[in-house]
């Protein structure tokens, strides 16, 4: 292979790392709005707190002893998807609930006021400067030294994307197999008739913001480790790149999710790599701007058909 | 393991939901509240204050009894009437004596909000300028998503283009800010226009998140081009609009000028330069006002209205929802640009940091609030979104936060804004 081509492969690795964080907070944005149709814009600040959850567990776990590092993670992640989900069913129950059934514009204020309520509260409760932690998977593998240009593919890269598999996978299984995962897809239908079926509609649209928080918990940990830094307001722009993702792929659609978080990561870092690192967001906008103006629903959306 | 039922509360179902929601709060406080993280190579956790543990405890014992008690409290505030505006009905006047009426209730509001900041102080004057500044926005974004049903999260974006436009011809070329308003104008319209285009075919939700892409590039572009707009250090030294040939500074600095205070042979104060930014952004609002009162009753006004009732039916009568959508996004645009240029000479200083996410989202919950369309509203609402939070000040660090639950609170308390808009009508006299 030569120089240019291990360059590449390099770009495409990063890419698809990112890429598969952001699928991970897309699902969120993308099954609420499949099911009730708004906007929830406190995700992203649900990905920044599952980040410092994650933390604060892993010093906790080390404080008390614990290095093994498999038990180490496996443990914050349960921290951190517990609290994330609680935080998501609060965050529903409180601001949005009340508001259902009205003015779209309504429950979107109301996600915006959420969102500065929870940055501010971590800002508050954590201070508002950078925390950094240390490594915790360190190595990786090495690859095409002999021909001029050193391909890594790090352990952490590694391992983000089999979490990110695993927990699609789980997830996919989850709707199609359940009997939870039956009624989402019923309310996302028709919740009129869902609701008159005997299907408790209020308790599908809870879990769906658990199930979107507890993803977003995956990702806040994984990305957390990944850069080893976090402050109160990484939560905006990962929420926004996700929300593009979730729109790119066709909003409401799970595979769509996936598919535009994939292509979004992938194009941000070849943007980083070959063009400039500071118009990657620029670049990332415009491309959901074209996509959007031939696929006017996104990627795997279902066009619309009006009825009269 | 949530969604209790609300017809069948026992006091038991009443315990266990009263139970699992200080449950629920006590774990979200003591997760972040509880435990000050330090990061490092070998980070620890340390113990938050004995205030902050007191303050968790205190919440969720508030939740419990609030949970336990909550029929009663309803109940008890149901007592209470909701205020209500005094309903002064003009229904028994004829047209003309109705017009008449407005006219004088009109003339009256303008004089006292001219004559009021000679008797209040500065600061207020000024945080008046800047309720009028979030007037206009607010006005300027009612026809795009109040009046037209569209939905536009990157509102600043055509803000951002006015203060730029009169900041840098004002570096580069020297123009001055009575030249450069109606440029900034232009300009903030035609961004309007070339972003109006592409997203004409997405509908709802999709317009969101383009706009709201549209707003973060100009950002991120007037970040990152350093040698145009000073990059994230922004651009100083804009001068204040003078009243035409009189500066409002110290000495005058463009030739032929001279300073307002040796013209008049009074003693300089700042005060002078601070009441003639509040009157022009008086007769600034009072311009878009009455430019887009006229607007809603004109064809073009009508149709944007129509268009967002429904789309379909618009269509099958003929009209043409490209030019209709078009002209609602070109003329909100516009309006914002004015805003923007107005903005950058009160400031004297812009930087990117001005036009964040941050602010479309506080000037589309201005709309919202105000009652989408009605125009009272909007004023009212400004004022409530601006004043609120410089009244917390005190409170500092807690300032954005209680923002943040204000927007929440408001929505849920009345989300049908503060004003609903009132169709203008007409009622048929001696039936």
């Amino acid at each position: 292979m030569s120089e240019s081509l291990l360059y590449f492969v390099q770009q495409l690795l990063n890419g698809l790392t990112m890429g598969s964080a952001y699928a991970l907070i897309a699902i969120g944005y993308t099954m609420v709005y499949g099911i009730i149709g708004m906007i929830n814009f406190a995700h992203g600040e649900i990905y920044m707190i599952s980040t410092y959850i994650s933390f604060i567990a892993i010093a906790g776990l080390m404080m008390l002893g614990i290095t093994w590092l498999p038990l180490l993670l496996i443990l914050a992640l349960i921290v951190a998807i517990a609290v994330a989900s609680t935080f998501g069913w609060a965050v529903e129950r409180v601001a949005y609930r009340p508001l259902r059934g009205g003015n779209r514009l309504i429950p979107l204020i109301s996600a915006i006021g959420m969102s500065i309520v929870l940055q501010n509260y971590v800002a508050l409760g954590q201070n508002n400067r950078d925390v950094a932690m240390p490594q915790l998977v360190k190595g990786g593998w090495l690859f095409g030294a002999e021909q001029g240009f050193e391909v890594s593919l790090s352990y952490m890269q590694l391992m983000i994307f089999v979490v990110t598999l695993i927990a699609m996978a789980i997830l996919t299984l989850f709707i199609s197999k359940s009997r939870t995962g039956r009624a989402c897809r019923a309310v996302a239908q028709d919740m009129k008739m869902a609701n008159l079926l005997g299907i408790d509609t209020n308790r599908v649209i809870s879990m769906t913001f658990v199930i979107g928080a507890a993803l977003a918990a995956v990702a806040g940990l994984l990305l957390g480790l990944y850069y080893g830094v976090a402050n109160p307001f990484i939560g905006f722009i990962a929420g926004l790149k996700a929300f593009t993702a979730a729109v790119l792929g066709g909003i409401g659609s799970i595979p769509g999710a996936m598919l535009g978080g994939l292509i979004l990561g992938t194009s941000e870092s070849m943007t980083a790599a070959y063009l400039s690192t500071e118009y990657k967001d620029v670049v990332s906008f415009g491309l959901l701007v074209v996509i959007l103006l031939f696929r006017p629903t996104g990627l795997l959306g279902k066009p619309e058909v009006e009825k009269i | 393991m949530s969604g209790l039922p609300s017809n069948a509360y026992t006091p038991d179902s009443k315990l266990t939901s009263a139970l699992i929601a200080s449950g629920v709060t006590f774990a979200l406080a003591f997760a972040i509240m509880g435990m000050k993280l330090q990061g490092g190579l070998s980070p620890t956790l340390e113990a938050a204050s004995t205030q902050t543990y007191v303050l968790i405890f205190t919440a969720t014992a508030l939740v419990f009894l609030f949970q336990m008690t909550r029929e009663k409290i309803s109940a008890f505030f149901s007592f209470i009437p909701w205020p209500r505006l005094p309903r002064y009905s003009t229904a028994h006047l004829s047209q003309s004596k109705r017009d008449q009426r407005e006219k004088v209730v009109t003339l009256l509001f303008v004089i006292a909000a001219l004559i009021w900041p000679f008797i209040v102080s500065r600061g207020t004057v000024d945080l008046a300028t800047l309720v009028l500044i979030y007037v206009m926005l607010g006005l300027g974004l009612n026809i795009v998503v109040g009046l037209a049903g569209l939905l536009d999260l990157g509102y600043v974006a055509f803000y951002a283009v006015g203060a730029y436009s009169y900041a840098l011809l004002n570096q580069y070329f020297g123009l001055s800010f009575w030249v450069c308003l109606p440029i900034a104008g232009l300009l903030a319209a035609s961004f309007g226009f070339i972003l109006g285009f592409p997203v004409l075919r997405l509908r709802g939700d999709y317009l969101a998140i383009v706009t709201l892409g549209f707003g973060e590039i100009i950002r991120i572009l007037l970040n990152n081009w350093t040698q145009l707009t000073g990059g994230p250090n922004g651009i100083g030294g804009i001068p204040k609009p003078a009243l035409f040939n009189l500066e409002f500074g110290r000495r005058a600095k463009e030739a032929g000028n001279q300073p307002f205070h040796e013209f008049f042979g009074i003693d300089y104060d700042t005060g002078y330069k601070v009441i003639f930014l509040y009157i022009l952004a008086i007769l600034l609002v009072l311009a878009t006002l009455f430019v887009i009162r006229r607007l809603t009753r004109m064809p073009i006004g009508r149709a944007w209205e129509a268009l967002r009732e429904d789309e379909i039916a618009c269509r099958s009568l003929g009209l043409n929802r490209t030019i209709i959508k078009l002209s609602a996004f070109t003329l909100g645009a516009s309006f914002a640009g004015f805003a923007g240029a107005f903005f950058s000479a009160r400031q004297g200083f812009i930087s990117p940091e001005s036009f964040s996410f941050i602010e479309s989202a506080i000037i589309l919950a201005i709309v919202v609030l105000g009652g989408m369309g009605s125009q009272l509203g909007i004023i009212l609402a400004a004022v409530a979104m601006t004043v609120l939070p410089e009244l917390a000040r005190e409170f500092a660090e807690y300032r954005m936060l209680m923002f943040g639950l204000m927007m929440v609170l408001m929505m849920i308390w009345r989300p049908q804004g503060l004003l609903p808009m009132k169709r203008p009508q007409m009622e048929l006299e001696n039936v």
